[in-house]
């Protein structure tokens, strides 16, 4: 069975790891948050200025100076500190951040990564996703394998304009958990019930398969 | 002390012809210069290039003045949720420059710092790079990017001093706190104008040497653009 929105971020979660200083991105990334383990310490960083993101407000508490990168309402919690966009930027080039998580539109054997733009169709800008590719050390892609009509998003090659080249580490999809080598994509892990065979013909780029590949386990 | 107190948003915006460039602090709709963004609606001046990291929603923030079409170019890093934005520029009328948030983030910072361009790695290998000089720094490629040139920044504040002390509040810092002083006159509005000494020196983000001009807006609406909550368990 493919992964549906929640499982897919319960995966990527398994990845944050103690003292880990996190920038999470809008959609799926948005929903790693709910599963990070909660005997270690995190924080999140929104690069609009927060260090020490907290859960949504409860009603009535919302305060329009208190946003996330996806313009959401949010809290801090103790530990909190907030700064302005150039610092916050400071702090994603100087790799203060340890690790960052984001939605892409196409993702190719090369680390290569397209997500903000659709030539002639849909322009809405990349925000602080170049910037945050460009400069951080551990990035991983939260997105669907294939599109709505069932093509590949996991590419040779991408097709739409790039966000930033040679960039991407690893990759959690529907399906599977794809690493981005110097060879190419590398199968490390496939959604609980689904087959090698239907990643494989899922996926435009060619896959490094190394013996036995496990389910990922998702409580 | 130099009083920079302005007594209303009228007096605030004089100056501000057709064909100049503003930049606009506010990420999204949080920390806008709401007060002044209407008065450059009734004020109606045209063919602005506008500097703001988003062009507000279709009824507030700088859509107002797209609406309108008073804006010939934005410059901005994500234009989403605004329909007749991305209509005009789909349709060709309106100039848009899509530039990484951290890039123009520092593009302001470096016009405020005297810094006239620097290299940075976000955009290398993109669109955003045609153009532009690379360079490589530690065995990775960097562009070269160059600091704004504004005639005006208004930005917003939560209190100011009327030596032209700024101090923010929670994420409304964004870029208002890189655009004070990035522009040759930078117009603050706050929530609270206080006299000199109430503030305390400390607590100051921007020194009042960066601010012109500074005033009490009228009204705040302060606007959300995405009401998450959770239920009280």
């Amino acid at each position: 069975m493919a992964l549906d929105k929640n499982q897919i971020a319960k995966r990527i979660a398994k990845e944050v790891q103690d003292k880990f200083y996190v920038n999470l991105g809008i959609g799926i990334p948005t929903l790693v948050a709910n599963y990070v383990r909660t005997d270690i310490s995190v924080e999140f960083q929104s690069e609009n200025g927060v260090l020490g993101m907290g859960p949504f407000p409860f009603e009535g508490e919302e305060d329009a100076d208190i946003i996330n990168a996806g313009k959401q309402t949010i809290t801090t919690l103790p530990g909190a500190s907030f700064f302005d966009s150039a610092f916050s930027f400071g702090m994603i080039r100087s790799q203060k951040v340890d690790l960052t998580i984001l939605g892409a539109m196409e993702v190719a054997e090369n680390g290569d990564i397209a997500n903000w733009k659709i030539p002639g169709k849909m322009v809405k800008g990349m925000g602080g996703a170049m910037d945050l590719v460009a400069s951080a050390e551990n990035i991983i892609v939260a997105m669907m394998h294939v599109n709505k009509a069932g093509e590949s998003k996991i590419l040779k090659r991408c097709t739409l304009p790039l966000t930033g080249v040679g960039c991407v580490k690893k990759v959690v999809t529907e399906l599977a958990v794809l690493e981005v080598t110097s060879k190419g994509f590398k199968l490390l892990e496939r959604a609980p019930g689904v087959s090698v065979e239907h990643i494989i013909n899922s996926t435009e780029a060619e896959l490094i398969i190394d013996g036995e590949i496990p389910e990922m386990v998702i409580e | 002390m130099i009083n920079k107190k302005v007594n209303n948003v009228q007096e605030a915006l004089q100056g501000i012809e057709d064909g100049m460039t503003i930049m606009l602090g506010g990420f999204g709709l949080s920390g806008i210069p709401e007060n002044s963004i209407a008065e450059l609606v009734t004020k109606n001046v045209n063919d602005l290039t506008c500097i703001s990291n988003n062009a507000g929603v279709d009824d507030f923030g700088l859509g107002l003045l797209l609406q309108k079409k008073q804006i010939k170019k934005m410059i901005s890093s994500y234009v989403g949720e605004n329909a007749e934005f991305e209509r005009q520029m789909l349709s060709g009328e309106l100039d848009v420059e899509l530039t990484p948030q951290g890039t123009l983030a520092e593009k302001c910072r470096a016009a405020q710092a005297g810094i006239p361009a620097f290299y940075t790695p976000a955009g290398y290998g993109t669109e955003v790079a045609e153009g532009k000089e690379s360079r490589e720094y530690n065995g990775k490629m960097h562009i070269l990017e160059e600091a704004f040139k504004a005639d005006f920044a208004i930005v917003k504040a939560w209190k100011g001093d009327e030596a032209g002390n700024l101090i923010f509040k929670g994420t409304a810092r964004n870029f208002n706190a890189n655009m004070a002083g990035a522009a040759k006159i930078t117009i603050a509005e706050v929530e609270e104008l206080v006299a000199p000494g109430v503030l305390d020196p400390n607590e100051i983000h921007i020194p009042g040497i960066m601010v012109q001009r500074i005033f009490q807006g009228e009204k705040f609406e302060k606007r959300i653009e995405q009401r998450t909550t959770r239920k009280r368990q």
